[in-house]
């Protein structure tokens, strides 16, 4: 057992201090992103209606109709084709792009690659919150250090850890795919559970229990927190997921868009094809969660499986994980009532997370506080 | 399961002719279907099926619906109950279900919870006990939900796997007349002077997505227009079904340790040796098959237990860091004796079982003498755990002693402190100021009549009190090596000395080391399922006019496959490298090549071409495609 080092403790706490500062000015930036994106857009609507117009009216409805049209022909054809999107989702994201290309610039590419549209408060963003990961990055390590453990062994180490986690999962998907939309998302919740876990959560760096001493803390931890990244991912896609198909459908029925920003936001069907790939991701995370959790059980209290509020939990999210990627091939569930599964799956995640660790009594009682 | 069935609630753009209105010999080139490649083509089936015509419902007021009879009526519950929608429902219902097992206290964890609960909540306590709410995953309505859902899983999954044992040992499906209509769809021209026939370009497309891991069929090879059927990915559903059918095993697995398992508890006080019998035990909980003779009788002996507490960390001062008892064990009564170490999150393995350091306390050795000067009782008493730092209740009875029974209940205080208010309490829990405050009775403890009694708990109500705060008598206050004398001559109570104790658990579980087996099976099958695709790919060769060999292939996918277009990408390039073709400009993504394809072909021409002319529209077109491609 490593000594305690209060020191890097403190440091620890200064970091976490700083990478929340970071991540709120990135938060700021994000923001700024999305109202100035949201503007331009507007601009460029308004010119391609006035262009529109000039063309002596070869579209004879509305200016606004004429604008959003080629929004509206791809949200409708996305709409339109279920069918399309469970055989070929490549081809119709690729199709996805194509209608985008021949769109609005900036608009969401719907297979969520990169642009060439320069978004400088967006970069500006994403810089402050690779910093402010590197910061938080720091905190986690040198608590770990102060700590001789790995850095999740209570409610502020799980809050601050997972932060971290949820920031860093979201980065590394930024390498692949342009998901910037959910940069306010990802940040305010990052500062939520940062400062959540200093006030609500503080504990200085100490051992752990003997229950907690094993190295499957390392494994079966690590993991549940990499999938509630995921998992965190998912439910800010699927609830975009369904104020996108909202407005699809008001745009289609040919009311007025009063969500401009959305349009940096992808179509609802692409946002349900990587939502879908993410949680198909996180579900076999979490069946690892379950499994090595089980297997511990074993080791630490002799049996594997005992209806311990914390296995309910776990197990009630597996379960409706589950409903979800059934979901997508059942006649009628997919698109929203997915969409709406996914989001049911993440609140019973932090439910798990927040009430069930605090106040339900259960055997994982003693890992909370 | 993960199979997709197509959902048709499609809503076509006014002015589209939805396909299900049309004739079957419909234009599809005039169908919103064959103007949008990433529209619904090659579904052709759940664009008629979603057609609303009036004709449609016409004819359905018509039918007359047969009458099912019993066995039909069996047949549709059955196909209900298999079908995905009722899997989907059970499935949601059993999260549901799980959830009042969090909410309420539940038997078999914590009965004496369950009891405590039904006595403060009278109004609805009993209600819930009507409702099982304190067994939930014992329950009639859980089981049910699980055996339901088990039942459609294996309705689901039996045809299924039939259906894919005779997949697997068919032959690629034929090849599709029209391979553009294919979600990813190329085309390669090998030039006249490459010498490379469409027989051959065939069989080299066939060996080259062999080696590839498809499985092909080369169809009409000396025939003008040869084409070979290739398919991967048979692995996927395999993957599906060994997950499913690994969940079922879980449950076996689970169900044959409740049958043939037990588990029971002993303290052991230091010093003390437990044997591997049913009196062994302090509580036992046999297996529905349980046989005594299963009992293997190995003993153990708790040598000594040791704590570490933190004397580091501010926050956390006196909290155990550490549990150590060292056993001495033997397997056998004859064999020989084994120094072990047993350790929270350590279990020791001995005979089958599995034992487990649950809990721990102080046991106060004290000695009882009667009023006769005999020794009535003399040991250690085990101390429960009452509160912060191993403050522990203590109930001594002692039955032998004469003329009166004796009994002592009180607490003990590893750091003893008093507040100004006369409340004692633990400083520590570490044995700085041990101290055992009792009260003191004599009567009859009511053990005579061979009723059993919870060694932790002393009813008070038949006996008579000696000694205790509000009494003359006060009550006492023992440290170690001190002696009390009862009143009334009724004996003494020396306090001898510490001993630590440990709480073990002893677990057999036969279905353990199964579940595990399958719960790794089902993750391998849900992997496999989930990240393996099932892919087809056609390649259909013919001759142009000008000596050109034209080549065009088609990829489909079955269930989710965002990665067809990289497959397509790579069987483009293999084909390209295999012939030596300059493709440098290549790799198309699906959707253009479709456009291109499309918009290449004259309209009306293309859909007169019958099933048996494909190649040579083909070649028309693309013969003008591959211009238009250096063009860029």
């Amino acid at each position: 057992m490593f000594p305690i080092n209060e020191t890097m403790g403190q440091y620890s706490e200064l970091f976490m201090l700083l990478a929340a500062g970071t991540y709120t000015v990135a938060f700021i930036a994000f923001a700024w992103d999305l109202a100035k994106s949201s503007k331009m857009l507007r601009a460029v609507d308004l010119r391609a209606a006035e262009l529109a117009a000039a063309e002596a009216g070869r579209v004879p409805v509305g200016a606004g109709v004429g604008a959003s049209s080629a929004a509206v022909d791809r949200a409708d054809s996305d709409v339109a084709g279920p069918v399309g999107r469970a055989e070929r989702p490549s081809s119709s994201s690729a199709h996805a792009a194509a209608g985008n290309a021949s769109g609005i610039g900036g608009t969401a590419d719907g297979a969520m690659r990169y642009s060439a549209e320069r978004r400088a408060p967006a970069r500006v963003a994403v810089a402050l919150t690779v910093l402010g990961v590197a910061i938080h990055a720091a905190g986690v390590i040198t608590r770990a250090i102060g700590s001789g453990r790995v850095p999740w062994g209570n409610m502020y180490e799980f809050l601050t850890t997972g932060a971290f986690v949820v920031v860093a999962v979201f980065l590394v998907v930024l390498i692949k795919r342009d998901l910037r939309f959910l940069g306010t998302f990802v940040v305010g919740l990052a500062i939520i559970m940062l400062v959540a876990a200093s006030v609500a959560y503080w504990t200085p760096v100490g051992h752990l229990v003997p229950a907690l001493q094993s190295y499957w803390l390392i494994i079966h931890v690590s993991i549940a927190v990499m999938s509630s990244a995921l998992f965190t991912l998912t439910f800010a896609m699927s609830a975009l997921q369904l104020v996108q198909s909202h407005r699809q459908k008001t745009i289609a029925a040919g009311g007025t868009d009063k969500l401009g920003f959305m349009r940096l936001v992808p179509s609802a069907l692409s946002l349900e094809n990587l939502s879908y790939r993410i949680n198909a991701i996180a579900f076999v995370g979490w069946t690892f969660t379950l499994m090595f959790g089980a297997i511990w059980a074993e080791k630490a209290w002799g049996r594997f499986w005992g209806w311990d509020t914390k296995e309910v939990w776990t197990f009630v999210i597996w379960v409706v994980y589950a409903g979800y990627l059934h979901a997508r091939a059942t006649r009628g569930w997919t698109g929203t009532r997915a969409a709406w599964l996914s989001i049911v799956g993440y609140l019973c995640v932090v439910f798990n997370f927040t009430i069930v660790n605090q106040f339900f009594n259960g055997l994982h009682s003693y890992s909370g506080l | 399961m993960s199979e997709r069935v197509n959902v048709e609630k499609k809503s076509p753009a006014p002015g589209n002719t939805p396909d299900g209105t049309e004739p079957d010999g419909a234009q599809p080139g005039n169908t919103p279907d064959g103007t949008q490649p990433g529209g619904k083509r090659g579904d052709k089936s759940g664009g008629r099926r979603a057609g609303g015509a009036s004709p449609v419902a016409a004819a359905k007021a018509e039918a007359v619906l047969p009458t099912l009879g019993p066995v039909g009526m069996l047949r549709w519950a059955w196909t209900q109950l298999t079908s995905m929608r009722t899997a989907l429902f059970l499935l949601l219902m059993l999260a549901v279900a799980a959830v009042p097992g969090s909410l309420f206290p539940q038997r078999p964890t914590n009965p004496s919870v369950v009891t405590q609960y039904i006595k403060d909540h009278p109004d609805y306590g009993k209600i819930l006990d009507s409702l099982q709410l304190y067994d939930v995953y014992s329950s009639a309505w859980f089981s049910a939900i699980y055996i339901l859902l088990f039942v459609s899983l294996i309705g689901c999954v039996v045809p299924r796997a039939i259906a894919h044992y005779n997949a697997m040992r068919s032959q690629p499906p034929r090849t599709p007349a029209r391979l553009s209509r294919l979600p990813e769809y190329g085309t390669l021209v090998i030039p006249a002077d490459a010498g490379i026939p469409a027989s051959r370009a065939i069989t080299d497309a066939a060996a080259l997505l062999k080696k590839r891991g498809y499985r092909v069929d080369v169809r009409d090879r000396d025939g003008a227009r040869p084409s070979v059927g290739a398919e991967r990915g048979f692995l996927r559903e395999v993957g599906n079904l060994v997950f499913h059918t690994s969940l079922i095993g879980v449950l076996v697995s689970v169900a044959v340790g409740g049958l043939f398992g037990y588990s029971g508890q002993r303290i052991l006080v230091e010093g003390d040796t437990f044997v591997n019998t049913l009196v062994g035990y302090d509580q036992f909980t046999p297996g529905t098959n349980f046989q005594s003779s299963q009992l293997q009788p190995y003993s153990v002996q708790l040598d000594k237990f040791q704590i570490t507490f933190d004397r580091e960390s501010k926050g956390k001062f006196g909290q155990p860091i550490d549990f150590k008892a060292d056993v001495t064990t033997k397997e056998t009564p004859d064999a020989p004796a084994k120094k072990e170490v047993l350790k929270v999150n350590d279990p020791l393995s001995l005979g089958g079982t599995s034992l487990y350091l649950t809990g721990n306390g102080y046991a106060p050795v004290v000695t009882v003498r009667d009023g006769a000067g005999n020794i009535a009782m003399q040991g250690p008493v085990v101390a429960k755990l009452q509160g912060d730092n191993y403050y522990s209740s203590v109930v001594i009875k002692v039955p032998d002693a004469k003329p009166e029974q004796l009994a002592f209940a009180g607490f003990f205080l590893p750091t003893a402190f008093v507040t100004d208010k006369g409340v004692s309490f633990s400083g520590d829990p570490e044995l700085i100021n041990p101290q055992l405050t009792l009260n003191s009775y004599y009567g009859d403890l009511g053990l005579n009549d061979g009723s059993p009694q919870n060694v932790f708990e002393l009813d008070v109500k038949k006996l008579t009190p000696l000694n205790a705060r509000n009494l003359e008598t006060k009550g006492i206050i023992l440290t170690p090596g001190t002696t009390h004398t009862l009143p009334d001559g009724k004996g003494t109570i020396s306090f001898d000395g510490v001993k630590r104790y440990v709480g073990v658990d002893i677990h057999h579980n036969p279905g353990q080391l199964y579940a595990l087996i399958f719960a790794l099976l089902a993750v391998a099958g849900l992997v496999t399922s989930l990240y393996v695709n099932r892919r087809r790919v056609w390649v259909r060769t013919g001759t142009h006019a000008d000596g050109r060999t034209m080549v065009e292939y088609g990829l489909l996918a079955r269930g989710e496959d965002h990665r067809l277009a990289s497959e397509a990408t790579a069987v483009r390039k293999l084909l390209a490298g295999a012939w030596d073709l300059d493709d440098s400009q290549s790799a198309p993504s699906g959707g253009v090549d479709n456009d291109r394809a499309d918009t290449t072909l004259p309209g009306a021409g293309a859909e007169q071409d019958s099933p048996d002319h494909p190649a040579a529209d083909f070649i028309q077109s693309t013969a003008g495609s591959s211009e238009s491609k250096k063009d860029q």
